[in-house]
């Protein structure tokens, strides 16, 4: 054996000793939590319950508040002890034995004086908060109330109190002192409850999920959200003097707009880092003219004055992707790789995505295959490649899947993508569906690995699309480098409505790509255009020289798709720029061509080794502006007011949403329409 | 004889309190030395440690005795861990704890300091696979079979990773010695 080898083990095995406080403090807190929960199990569903418990906590309150006042203790010493007394000595011994602790208190305390009445004062509050055992251990706690009562001055004082009190006042029937118990028995709560509330606030997530509500009431240590976003800081004005050259790769995804959604329609402003301008742009379909003959796609470049600046213009660059014809798709190998760990249960995920799945399956050719490979803590293969006309058996093993254990996403994967290459055949098209809800916790703690992984196999012609479910620990930031590396979309699924939208109405958009690695390279007139602002595609820059490099991959476009890029540009001289010249700088502004800029799009043909193919056309105000751009403006205005809107002046919601109104067409869909209504739920949430 | 801790935990997840103290009290030791061989650092072990104890009562509600217990402890424990990296950076490399263990080590006594130092290389050095399977193989002598339940892969899995270990070990003291 190597003695590095021994060395690690000896230097491993040599962990500090754990530190006595830490010890003490971690079992303090781990018994505290272990008697709270022990505590709730009358109520293990707390939402049913919750009107009849809150009226406790009420009363209880009342009750303590009452106690703290000294005037009032002073005055009704024998209630309040009777309540106190209560409070300790039902929840030990249950309803019965109130008559037990009667007969026994008085033979074990003989005095009760002034003095013992003013500590029980101050320690009657703390005493009513004392974990409460599980009334079920009646015997021992019988035993336990009686060893209690020797030991302990003060909760002796109490029993005595109560034995006292019972037999002075009785204006309290048993059933009453048994329900006043009760009272002080929730108020042993309140402690723990707002603060199992507040977390379940904080974890925002869970108002929509509601099945995970009762878990947080619960919850020990407020569940963290474990959301993570791709993002990266709003796209900055540049001076087109100084960086002429704007770079970037097209982006297909949709899954911001979806999270977007799914945050207000929960009743909260999304995450900024949450909300990509492009993506929410992307989402909706437009009417740009189609690409002709062989062309695979089509740019249209409009130019129009900008809602929320009169002193700029905006230059939308569309792209429309030809619409091949269906029949004559190349047929088609699918493997869906299932996430089933433990997270995926609720009803927003595996039971949504089976669905899904199952409204995709009518989409097929007969001649598609169709594979499904589960992962949870281990990956394995759910149904070999079988042709999609047999639905009755890819209906059947979908239906099988079922969530439990921890995830094993790298493993899945690596499966996947072996069955995949297995399936694939010249002139076919292979893709893997990964449905998750991004929680890659087991194997896959290294996203680089990972994305290199996958970045390998795409080389070998194998796509990948990532469709992401659930809300909670969506790890958006993985999903989007997974997608992006393996050539495909990103898609969130929230509701059944969006899994047709994504998987029926788009599906070959989704499933059959038209170009690789698409690039926009636009070079600025600075005659023309003193200042430009790139708005959205943050995550999608690329440095000036990838353009022409061939090995930079970069979004690609799916059969019948539409991309949106938004520039805001500023005229030299115009009262809106945002930089002042340079003192120093050249002066002199080049005359002559009024074209604003020179637009170049690089493309691959997918699945041929052949390079790039370029495309050039220049950037001229003419062409007229549609309610297509103007929508497009207006999501771009709604994703910037998600975000900080600092470039939008007092352009505010209800522009936003008037803009939209009177540009939503005829949204066939009502992708549009819905679309204001959520800017409509932003504005009011955002003026809270 | 000591009560096995199946049956304690089957108790504690019943509600029996002084179970629970027990098991507690009997595993915590181990919770911390396993948290703080995958984190590498003293106050985050403690700090994991702390959460994984205060989670545990809820978490056994779960458990049904399937497996043994310690091994469903370290589960509980490495994906403690793995929530932990993700959280603290979800991009920023899993190193970091090694990292601030080494900052954290400048103040900690010469002697122990080469050995730690070298523990720390050592570690980061390693996939964060690779780490996780030496810390249950090596630092808490599991079996493979065992490393391999706990992290959800297979023993040949488990087996191949120490092999790996043992080559980028190797790897290390050739360029040390360079």
């Amino acid at each position: 054996m190597s003695d590095e080898f021994d060395a690690l083990k000896a230097a491993l095995r040599a962990a500090p000793v754990p530190d006595a406080d830490a010890k003490a403090a971690a079992m303090r807190l781990a018994m505290e939590n272990f008697d709270r929960l022990q505590g709730s199990t009358e109520a293990v569903r707390p939402k049913q319950d919750r009107p009849e418990r809150a009226g406790f906590l009420q009363r209880g309150l009342a009750m303590l508040n009452a106690l703290k006042m000294k005037p009032v203790l002073a005055a009704t010493t024998s209630v309040a002890a009777l309540l106190v007394g209560v409070a300790v000595i039902v929840p030990l011994s249950g309803k019965g034995p109130i008559e037990a602790a009667r007969k026994k208190a008085p033979a074990e305390v003989t005095t009760l004086s002034e003095n013992d009445m003013t500590a029980l004062q101050s320690t009657a509050p703390e005493a009513a908060k004392k974990p409460q055992p599980k009334p079920a251990a009646l015997p021992e706690a019988d035993a336990l109330a009686k060893a209690e009562a020797q030991n302990s001055p003060v909760v002796s004082d109490q029993t005595y109190a109560d034995s006292q009190a019972m037999a002075d006042a009785e204006p309290l029937s048993e059933e009453e002192a048994a329900m006043s118990g009760d009272q002080a028995l929730a108020d042993a709560s309140p402690a723990p409850m707002p603060t199992g509330r507040a977390a379940a606030k904080m974890a925002m997530e869970s108002f929509a999920v509601e099945a995970a509500a009762p878990a947080m009431e619960v919850a020990p240590m407020p569940a963290p959200n474990s959301e993570s976003f791709a993002n990266a800081d709003a796209n900055p004005v540049k001076v087109t003097a100084e960086e002429p050259v704007s770079t970037f790769s097209i982006d297909v995804d949709t899954a911001s707009y979806a999270t977007v959604r799914s945050s207000l329609n929960a009743g909260f402003l999304p995450d900024p880092a949450s909300v990509r301008v492009e993506e929410m742009v992307n989402y909706f379909p437009y009417a740009y003219p189609k690409p002709e003959g062989d062309q695979a796609f089509r740019p249209t470049i409009t130019v129009m004055p900008t809602p929320w600046n009169p002193n700029t213009r905006l230059v939308n660059i569309a792209i429309q992707g030809a619409v091949p014809l269906v029949e004559n798709r190349p047929p088609l190998n699918l493997v869906f790789l299932v996430d089933t760990s433990g997270s995926m249960e609720d009803a927003n995920k595996l039971p949504l995505l089976k669905q899904s799945l199952g409204l995709m399956l009518g989409q097929l050719k007969p001649e598609d295959q169709v594979a499904i490979v589960a992962y949870a803590g281990s990956a394995g293969q759910v149904l070999p490649p079988t042709k999609a006309s047999d639905t009755a058996t890819i209906m059947g093993a979908l239906d099988q899947l079922a969530a439990g254990g921890s995830t094993a996403g790298a493993q899945g994967l690596e499966l996947a993508y072996q069955v995949a290459e297995e399936m694939q055949v010249e002139g076919e098209v292979s893709r893997v569906l990964l449905a998750t809800d991004g929680d890659f916790n087991v194997g896959i703690d290294d996203p680089e690995a990972l994305k290199d992984f996958i970045a390998k196999k795409r080389e070998g012609g194998v796509y990948l699309s990532v469709l992401g479910f659930g809300r909670g620990n969506l790890d958006d930031a993985t999903m989007q480098a997974l997608a992006q590396n393996g050539n495909g979309t990103a898609s969130y699924i929230d509701t059944l409505n969006e899994a047709r939208k994504v998987l029926v109405d788009q599906l070959t958009g989704a499933l059959y790509p038209i170009a690789d690695n698409v690039k926009i390279q636009v070079e600025w007139n600075p005659a023309q255009v003193a200042e430009y602002r790139l708005i959205g595609y943050e995550t999608r820059a690329l440095a000036r020289e990838d353009f022409n490099n061939d090995k930079v991959d970069a979004g690609d476009i799916g059969a019948g798709t539409a991309v949106t890029a938004i520039y805001e540009v500023t005229a030299p001289g115009s009262a809106a720029l945002l930089n002042d010249p340079l003192r120093y700088g050249s002066a002199k502004v080049p005359e002559g061509s009024s074209e604003l800029g020179y637009l170049r799009l690089r493309s691959h043909k997918p699945g041929s080794a052949a390079g790039s193919e370029l495309q050039e056309t220049a950037i001229v105000p003419g062409m007229p502006v549609t309610d297509e751009t103007r929508f497009a403006a207006s999501i771009a205005g709604f994703g910037q007011l998600l975000t900080g809107a600092k470039y939008l002046g007092d352009w505010g919601w209800d522009q936003a949403i008037d803009l939209a109104l009177a540009s939503r067409g005829a949204d066939e869909f009502g992708y549009r329409i819905e679309a204001v209504n959520l800017m409509r739920t932003a504005k009011a949430l955002s003026q809270k | 004889m000591e009560t096995p801790d199946e049956t304690l935990a089957l108790a504690a997840a019943g509600g029996d309190r002084s179970a629970f103290a027990a098991l507690i009290e009997r595993h915590y030791d181990r919770i911390f030395g396993l948290a703080f061989r995958l984190t590498g650092a003293r106050a985050e072990a403690q700090d994991l440690a702390q959460d994984i104890c205060a989670g545990l009562p809820v978490k056994l509600r779960h458990w049904r005795g399937e497996a043994r217990f310690t091994t469903w402890l370290y589960r509980v424990v490495m994906n403690a861990a793995h929530d932990l990296r993700r959280r603290q950076a979800t991009h920023a490399r899993a190193a970091t704890g090694w990292g601030d263990w080494e900052i954290a080590r400048q103040d900690e006594i010469k002697v122990q300091a080469e050995a730690q130092e070298w523990l720390a290389q050592a570690m980061t050095r390693l996939s964060v696979e690779l780490r996780d399977t030496v810390a249950l193989v090596l630092g808490e002598e599991l079996t493979q079979a065992e490393a391999g339940l706990v992290l959800g892969v297979s023993e040949g899995t488990v087996a191949w990773r120490m092999s790996e270990v043992k080559k980028r070990l190797r790897a290390m003291a050739s360029e040390d010695a360079r």
